[in-house]
Parts: C-alpha cells; structure tokens; sequence
C-alpha cells in the first residue's frame, strides 16, 4: 500500500500537476501543500529602514513562484537572505526541513539552493566551457590533495563536459563555448550564468532577473527551458519585471512592497488584486503595447476612464499618436 | 669598454641563485594574484620568514638541514594563516595592507636588539649553510667556470624552479585552479556555486607563501648570510616587477621574468660603469650609475604596461586589469 503511494507521488507530472498550492485561502502568509522553504518572521534592517520583514512565507516544491514588487521592495535582500548571502537581524528560515540559520552561503548551495544575480556574475577571464565546469559539483579534483593527479578526476571531467555541452546546446551558447565569457553580450551572459547554476543540479533555482536584457526570440526559449525545469523536477523562484512572463509561466506570485509580503496567489488572481495594481503593476497592466490590438484596447480603456484625458477635447497630441498607431497596424 | 665582459656577466645573471629565488618567489606571487586574485604586498616577508626559519633552526638549534628546512616552511604556513585568517573573509585590499605591514613586522622584529642572540639583530646570521653543503655531491673543481659550490647552489635552486614550476602547473589546469581562478573573478558567484571560497584562498595563500620561503633560503644559503636589510618593501617590488613583466597568470612568466630584471639591471650596469670609465658619460658619477638602473627598469615597466600590459608571456584576453 505504502510502496503504491510512493510511485503515485513519483509518478505526478509536476507540468500539468493542478492540485492546488495552497491549503486553503490564498491570502499573504498561507501555509503551502508541500512547502520547499518556509521563513518565519525573517528581518533585515539597513539603518533603521526595514529592507526586508518577513512575517511567514512557503516557497511551494516543483511549482515555479515569481517574487514581483516594486523597486526596492526587497525582493533581492530577501535572496540574499535565503541563500546567506547575508544574514538576517531575526528569524528563522528552513530549506526542506533543515534551518539555514549560520549556514555559509556555499552551503546553501551544496544542499540544493542556487541563486544567480541580478548583476550577472560570470567568470570573464574563463571561457564558457570553463564557467560551465565550475559549477558541477562532485569533481574531486577540486580538492587540493587530489588536484595534482589527472587521473583522479579526468572521468568525472569528462562527465561535467558531456553535462555542460547538453545545457549549453540548449541555452544556444554551444558555438561560443571556446570564447572568453568577458565577450560575451548582457544577454547572453545571463545566459550562461542560467546554465552554470543549473550545473549544481540544484533542488530550487532561484533567478534574480533572468529576462533582462534577453532578446524577445530568445526569452520565448528561455520561457520553455524554465517550464522544462519543473518536469525534472526542480523549484523555481525567481524576480522579474516582465509582467508577461510572470504571467506565461508562473504558478504562483508572491508581490512584496517596503519589504513585506502584500500579496500571494495565481498570477491571474494576484494581478486583479486592487492592492498590487495600485502598489505595483499600474492600472494598464494588461495591455500589450507590442501590438496594434493593445492600443485599441488601451485607447478603449483610456476613454472609459474617467481620469484620463484621451477621448476628451483635452487629449491634443495624445489622441493623434493613438490614431497613427491604429493606422499603422490597419 | 669590454662588450664581452658584459655579455658574459649579463648571462651570468640568467642562472645566479639569486635569479632562481626572484623567481620562486615571483611564482608564489603568481599563485597569489595572478591565479587567486590575493594582493600580497608582503612576499618579501615570506621569504623572510623561510630564511630565518632555516639559519635560526640550524644555529640556535643545530637542526640537521632537513629539519631546518621543514620547520621554515612550517614557519611561512603558519605566517600564511595569521595573515590570512584574519582577512581572507575581507575584500582584497585588505589582505595588500595587512601583508605589508607584516612584512615589516617580520623585519623588524629581527631587527629587535633584544632578540639579537638568536636573530642577530641588524647584522643577521651568517655561517648555517655548512649542513648544505655537506650534501654537494660534485667533488671540487670547475664546472662550467664555476667551483663545486657555486655549481651546487646553482643545481638546486634551479631544480627547485622546475620542480615548482612543474606543481604549479599541474595544480592550476586542475579543477582546483579552475575554482581558483573563478575566485580571481568573482568570489560571490564561486561561492554560489557551493565552493569554500575561504578555504581555497588560505590554501592559495599558504602555497604562495611556501613558495616565497623556499625563494627566501635559495636568496641566502649562496650569501651565507641573512641581513633584515635584505628584506626590505622594496625586494617585494622587484618581485612584483619580475611577475609583471613575465605575465601574471602563467607558469614560466615569473620565471622569464626574474631573468629579464637581472640581465636588464646587469646590463645596464655594465655598460653604464663602461661609458663613465671611458670617458663618454661625464655628467653621471658610478654611484648614481647604480641608482639610475632601477630608473631604467620602471622605464621598461611602464613601456611595458603600455605596449604589453599582459607581460611577455600573458595571454592578452586573460588580462587581469581589463
């Protein structure tokens, strides 16, 4: 009975897993079916101003959660505080059921935890291949008393490049993997930071920004790669601005504002929420300005909205742009 | 002005054991900063340490020459971690201002009339080299043009370079180098990676510094004598200079560079003493001859850094001030 069970939850899809996240209300703070992080009561203060403060959060497995907020809302210190990066003045917070209090950073990392940074971080003077090989873990050439002999760790070498050569063919950086990182571009550097975290065959995957700065072609690839990581069985955080990404692959929102958590739930039930619109997303959210049925829909919008002045005698210069946009996509 | 005279004293410089402990030394620096990413300001203090270590275990306590040797290189490990253990966890500027001082702590220390029955205050110690050369293997006569010592201190200080040279080597196209040089890069992203930045940099620190001891015995055992003069900030410089001028993140670099310091300091000498003795150079006496090398050489720094910032053998993508 009990062997059955366990190849019932081995056996779950986590793509098209549609029981629900949390248990019951999805309100800020909810206690989650099968949390991978919990932090309680976690503060950070810079001077006085509370960065970060934290009241309760879960951080769902196999569900990929976006943290949204505005600037400076906390949402980096609170990264840095997950991974000890930086430690917090309060609290407690735990990675699968072990604290994390007084855990070095490379710590967190070799229990499964991997961030990337919103300033990327890559190895210039290395080459892709070699940024890639740094990540893996287990090469005991790493280690100073077997470094020496070739032998000990050329398999396990050989391994780490067949690894590095799958995710870099995937994150279309195969061609480059010979080059300097130094030369290559933002995007592609966020890139290659992507794929060496994924190198440590993380648990969860924590992505500051991922998307800024990748071309629109490129984001769309990444989108599925970061969708693919559920299906092996990976948690995915991450920060991001592009609402229609959030939106795209997101299974769960967490909007932090002045350091707490405001709002949580479905990306489509969060993004209705009047308390993010105001504090974050902006009233027009919605619209997609890249396309010619966005602006009718946002001119539509403009002129039922009482506070603007499209659609009225005031609008002047704005009501021609709308109008030479509309013709342009006509 | 006797051109081959020059020559051959210039080429004399290329295999002196001085060359060879400028070179270990300026390959624990290359360790250090070319390959970690530690400013070390204060190698001449582990070179310091490793000449002490020796001559006081041979002479205060009659150490044979293995022990001697053992416990100076025991002495720069443990001069490694009281340097690094307080400031590895810091930003690299840190650990330059700290191995600076110390070094001069080093220096002063042996200075210390109080000390000087087992340091030998300024004057240093002289006459340990006996349980060296008791193991010269070459019966007297001349090789090379050299007697059986000279040729002997010569062998072993160049074979130690190789031997060096060859573990750096093997060490730095090791994983271990790999996360090494990632540290040089950007510590923060190594350790998110799940690697012990501390560790590996202590332990880049203390290979540095063995390095810089053994340098340290190669520079005093031909003198057979240790003065705290010898150890001054400036002996760290010339290091320097031999690194940058061979190529920071290299093998050979430190090597070749330690060679071009002292045939450029060689020649220059040379040939300056040549033109003031024949007359050609009147403005200039042979004192300020000497001074005026070392003008020369930042001369050839500088040019360097402009027109080959990399060094001679750097690779120029590699370069760490890019």
């Amino acid at each position: 009975m009990s062997e059955t069970n366990q190849n019932n939850t081995e056996n779950i899809d986590y793509m098209t897993d549609s029981r629900p996240i949390a248990v019951g209300e999805n309100t800020p703070g909810c206690k989650k079916r099968d949390p991978i992080v919990v932090a309680e009561d976690v503060t950070r203060s810079f001077g006085g101003i509370n960065a970060v403060d934290v009241e309760y959060l879960e951080i769902p497995r196999h569900k990929i959660t976006a943290l949204i907020g505005p600037n400076g809302a906390g949402k980096t210190t609170l990264f840095n505080l997950l991974t000890g990066f930086d430690t917090p003045n309060t609290g407690k917070w735990q990675f699968e059921g072990s604290s994390l209090a007084g855990v070095s950073s490379y710590k967190v990392a070799r229990m499964g935890m991997v961030r990337t940074f919103q300033l990327t971080k890559v190895m210039g003077k290395l080459t892709v291949m070699e940024n890639m090989r740094l990540g893996a873990a287990d090469q005991p050439g790493e280690r100073l008393s077997k470094a020496l002999f070739k032998g000990m760790w050329g398999g396990r070498e050989k391994e780490i490049t067949a690894q590095a050569n799958v995710l870099l063919e995937k994150f279309k950086l195969d061609a480059k993997k010979d080059d300097y990182a130094a030369s290559l571009s933002g995007g592609q550097r966020k890139l290659l930071e992507m794929a060496r975290s994924l190198m440590v065959k993380p648990k969860l995957v924590m992505l500051d920004e991922p998307m800024a700065g990748v071309n629109p072609a490129l984001t769309q690839s990444l989108l599925d790669h970061i969708k693919n990581l559920k299906a092996e069985g990976m948690t995915v955080l991450f920060v991001e601005h592009d609402m229609n990404m959030v939106r795209h692959i997101a299974d769960w929102v967490v909007v932090m504002a002045e350091g707490k958590v405001v709002a949580e739930g479905p990306p489509g039930e969060v993004m209705k929420n009047p308390a993010v619109i105001d504090a974050y997303l902006g009233a027009h959210h919605d619209v997609d300005l890249g396309d010619a049925e966005g602006i009718k829909v946002l001119e539509a919008e403009l002129e039922a909205d009482e506070e603007s002045v499209v659609g009225t005698e005031d609008a002047g210069i704005l009501s021609e742009i709308v109008e030479t946009k509309k013709e342009d996509g006509q | 002005m006797d051109f081959g005279f020059i020559l051959s004293s210039a080429l004399g410089e290329l295999f002196s054991p001085t060359t060879a402990a400028y070179a270990l030394a300026a390959l624990g620096l290359a360790v250090h900063f070319g390959y970690s990413g530690l400013l070390n300001f204060g190698q001449a203090g582990f070179m310091a340490v490793g000449a002490y270590g020796f001559a006081i275990s041979t002479l205060t306590f009659d150490a044979p020459f293995f022990l001697a040797l053992i416990i100076s290189i025991l002495c720069s490990v443990i001069f490694a971690f009281i340097l690094g253990i307080p400031t590895l966890r810091l930003r690299a500027d840190y650990l330059a201002i700290v191995t600076i001082a110390a070094a001069e702590i080093v220096r002063y220390v042996v200075t210390t009339n109080q000390l000087t029955s087992v340091t030998g205050s300024a004057n240093g110690l002289a006459a340990f080299e006996n349980t060296f050369y008791a193991m010269n293997p070459f019966p007297e006569g001349s090789y090379m043009g050299m007697n059986n010592r000279d040729f002997f201190i010569r062998v072993v200080g160049w074979g130690l370079v190789i031997v060096c040279c060859v573990l750096v080597w093997l060490l730095m196209r090791s994983p271990w180098g790999r996360v090494l040089k990632g540290i040089r890069e950007d510590e923060n992203a190594v350790r998110s990676l799940g690697k012990n930045v501390y560790a590996y940099k202590m332990q880049a620190l203390v290979i540095g510094g063995v390095l810089g001891a053994l340098a340290g015995m190669i520079f005093t055992l031909p003198r057979g004598a240790v003065q705290p003069s010898n150890y001054g900030t400036e002996l760290t410089f010339f290091l320097w200079t031999c690194l940058l001028l061979g190529g920071m993140a290299t093998v050979l670099g430190p090597v070749i560079g330690a060679m071009i310091f002292w045939v450029v300091l060689s020649l220059t000498q040379s040939l300056l003493y040549g033109l003031i003795e024949s007359g050609a150079v009147t403005w200039l006496t042979t004192v300020q001859a000497g001074q005026l090398r070392y003008i020369l050489v930042g001369v050839a720094l500088m040019l360097l850094m402009i027109f080959r910032p990399q060094g001679v053998f750097g690779n120029k993508k590699e370069l760490a001030f890019a």
